[in-house]
């Protein structure tokens, strides 16, 4: 080791999160593995044949023994292949491919809607702090938080889609589609997701900001006779850009989970859809293939997350 | 009386609606004005003095169903819930006790299970296992023990440090007794400001499997499933679908603003400690 106590800490964390993707991929694995039975009495149900079920069992290898399937399956994962569905025996790589780009444009497009949005609210409300602004601000947040996706979705698709017609109440997108066109079909589960992640990145950005203007500093700023807007602005944001960048970072983490309700609301074709699918009908080589990218996906952000705090953090970055 | 006027408005109408859909499912056999089950009428009829919140999608009562759904719903969170505490909790004040090793191996497996996001991790489960209510149950309280454990284990470090801890141990008690009677009753108010958040998280987890399809199965179903079955109706302008899904967020909202006013009065008690 060696090197820039930064470098260090940060290769650390990476190593720490590649451990934890591995573990990850086990806990998958396993929880597939808990059942009495097995997946082909699960899959064929209970008035299977014994030899149809002897038949599936050789064709899922499940004679073999669960560490080498996990190895195996493991194996595929990192080349690249992650098998084929049980049910209709695509290769599961291939038809995963578009739908996590579907995703992809979705997630991205309410974030980049919904990262400034919250970071402005939250601005707001610590400057006014207490006052009717930020208690309105707080007030819908707490209720934006309890409110299930579903509601949000179905309230947006009532009003927007059936009552005032503006927007398409389903969400078809396809291979090809003019951007503007793309743009219009997911307008509105965009719209759904940034409402479902807005709230608590704002409530965080607020806490950020506030907890940097209990420092001495700003107190000092205060006694200067500098405004408020001034003090947030020149003393506390530079400050506070280190958490907020941390909470934003985290609140996409969550995004990429709400995204797997809203696209069932919207009929939208991505993994989310793609993942309750196949949880219905038992198709557990697609299930274990989406769950683990999902999994991957948060523990990167999250790992991100990690990764910029250090970074952000002077009193690591300098030497001493 | 001079208790309940001090309750902030807020909280009072979050009580209000709380304990009247509590009271609701609780006595649904004799408040319901129908069997839930029962097809009455046509298939969405609008809101009448016969139905009061119209028909659903076979034509049953929904105010009924939303009666026996509430039911449903309340029931498999509200044990979710408390499975989840009793087995975080004596988890979490197990680890901070003991320490070492058992500590180590504890945290670091419900930092793994952590890592993967909960519904996703449901999901992966139920994709072998039946969605009956006793494994839903089992497995929205055991993934949701992992936030209780975390905060009772770091509640429970905090006591087990202080002088009457430590006077308890020279005393020669066992570590039982030090669990339940000298950790346990003093790391009571955070974790009855928390019970509150893993309802609301509970609820609306539950709905949104049942939404899924992989939560209750029909003929049963939660205010999830109500949304479900009724969602086909929203692009026809018929609203049936809002009312289960608006009655999930008043529920979360209601509890929601219980659990604040509690949590503020119990840090109020410590001095505002933790209102930051």
């Amino acid at each position: 080791m060696g090197g820039h106590p930064v470098i260090r800490l940060i290769a650390q964390r990476i190593a720490l999160g590649i451990l934890l993707l591995f573990a990850a991929s086990l806990l998958i694995f396993l929880g597939t593995e808990i059942l009495p039975g097995d997946v082909a009495s699960s899959i064929l149900g209970q008035a299977a044949t014994p030899q149809a079920l002897e038949n599936l069992r050789n064709e899922l290898g499940l004679n073999e023994p669960a560490y080498i399937r996990y190895f195996q399956w493991l194996g595929g994962v990192l080349t690249g292949d992650l098998g084929t569905a049980l049910s209709n025996r695509m290769d599961i790589a291939t038809s995963l491919w578009p739908r996590l780009k579907n995703t992809l444009f979705l997630a991205t497009c309410a974030a980049i809607v919904a990262v400034p949005l919250a970071i402005i609210l939250g601005l707001v409300a610590a400057r006014y702090k207490n006052g009717l602004v930020d208690r309105t601000i707080s007030g819908l947040a707490l209720s934006a938080t309890s409110l299930p996706e579903f509601f949000i979705g179905y309230v947006l698709m009532y009003f927007f889609a059936v009552y005032l017609g503006w927007l398409p109440s389903v969400s078809t997108v396809h291979e090809g589609m003019a951007f503007g066109d793309r743009l219009r079909a997911i307008a509105l589960p965009a719209t759904a997701l940034t409402l479902v992640v807005l709230a608590h990145m704002m409530r965080m950005t607020r806490a950020a900001i506030l907890n940097v203007m209990q420092s001495a500093y700003i107190e000092t700023a205060e006694l200067k006779g500098l405004s408020g807007s001034e003090i947030i602005r020149r003393h506390a944001l530079p400050n506070a850009i280190a958490p907020i960048v941390n909470v934003v970072v985290l609140n996409l983490a969550y995004l990429v989970v709400g995204v797997v309700v809203i696209e069932v609301i919207f009929v939208y074709p991505g993994m989310g859809q793609y993942l309750v699918d196949h949880v219905a009908r038992r198709d557990v080589p697609v299930v274990q293939a989406v769950g683990l990218i999902f999994a991957a996906v948060y523990i990167g952000l999250n790992l991100i997350a990690d990764v910029i705090s250090i970074l952000a953090n002077p009193r690591l970055r300098h030497r001493r | 009386m001079a208790f309940l006027r001090r309750v902030p408005f807020g909280a009072a109408i979050g009580l209000v609606i709380t304990v009247t859909m509590v009271l609701a499912a609780i006595l649904a056999p004799w408040v319901a004005p129908y069997p839930g089950s029962q097809v009455l009428g046509g298939v969405w009829e609008p809101a009448s003095s016969q139905y009061l919140l119209g028909t659903d999608n076979l034509g049953r009562d929904l105010l009924s169903r939303l009666i026996y759904g509430g039911r449903t719903t309340i029931f498999i969170a509200s044990m979710a819930t408390a499975l989840a505490f009793i087995l975080g909790s004596v988890l979490g004040f197990t680890a901070a006790v003991f320490g070492g090793w058992v500590d180590q191996v504890m945290s670091r497996l419900v930092d793994l299970l952590m890592s993967i996001p909960t519904l996703i991790f449901a999901l992966v489960i139920l994709s072998v296992l039946p969605s009956t209510i006793p494994i839903l149950i089992l497995v929205m309280g055991i993934l949701d023990s992992t936030r209780v454990y975390r905060l009772s284990r770091a509640v429970a470090v905090d006591i087990n440090v202080m002088d009457f801890v430590e006077a308890a141990k020279l005393r020669g008690e066992g570590r039982g007794w030090i669990i339940f009677r000298e950790i346990l009753p003093n790391a009571l108010s955070p974790l009855v400001a928390e019970l509150g958040l893993r309802f609301i998280f509970a609820v609306l987890f539950l709905s949104a499997l049942s939404f899924l399809g992989l939560g209750v199965q029909p003929p049963h179903a939660d205010w999830g499933g109500m949304v479900r079955e009724n969602r086909e109706g929203i692009v026809f302008g018929i609203a049936a679908a809002l009312i289960p899904a608006g009655a999930i967020a008043a529920l979360a909202i209601s509890v929601n603003l219980v659990a604040d006013w509690v949590l503020r009065r119990t840090t109020d008690l410590k001095g505002g400690r933790g209102d930051a």
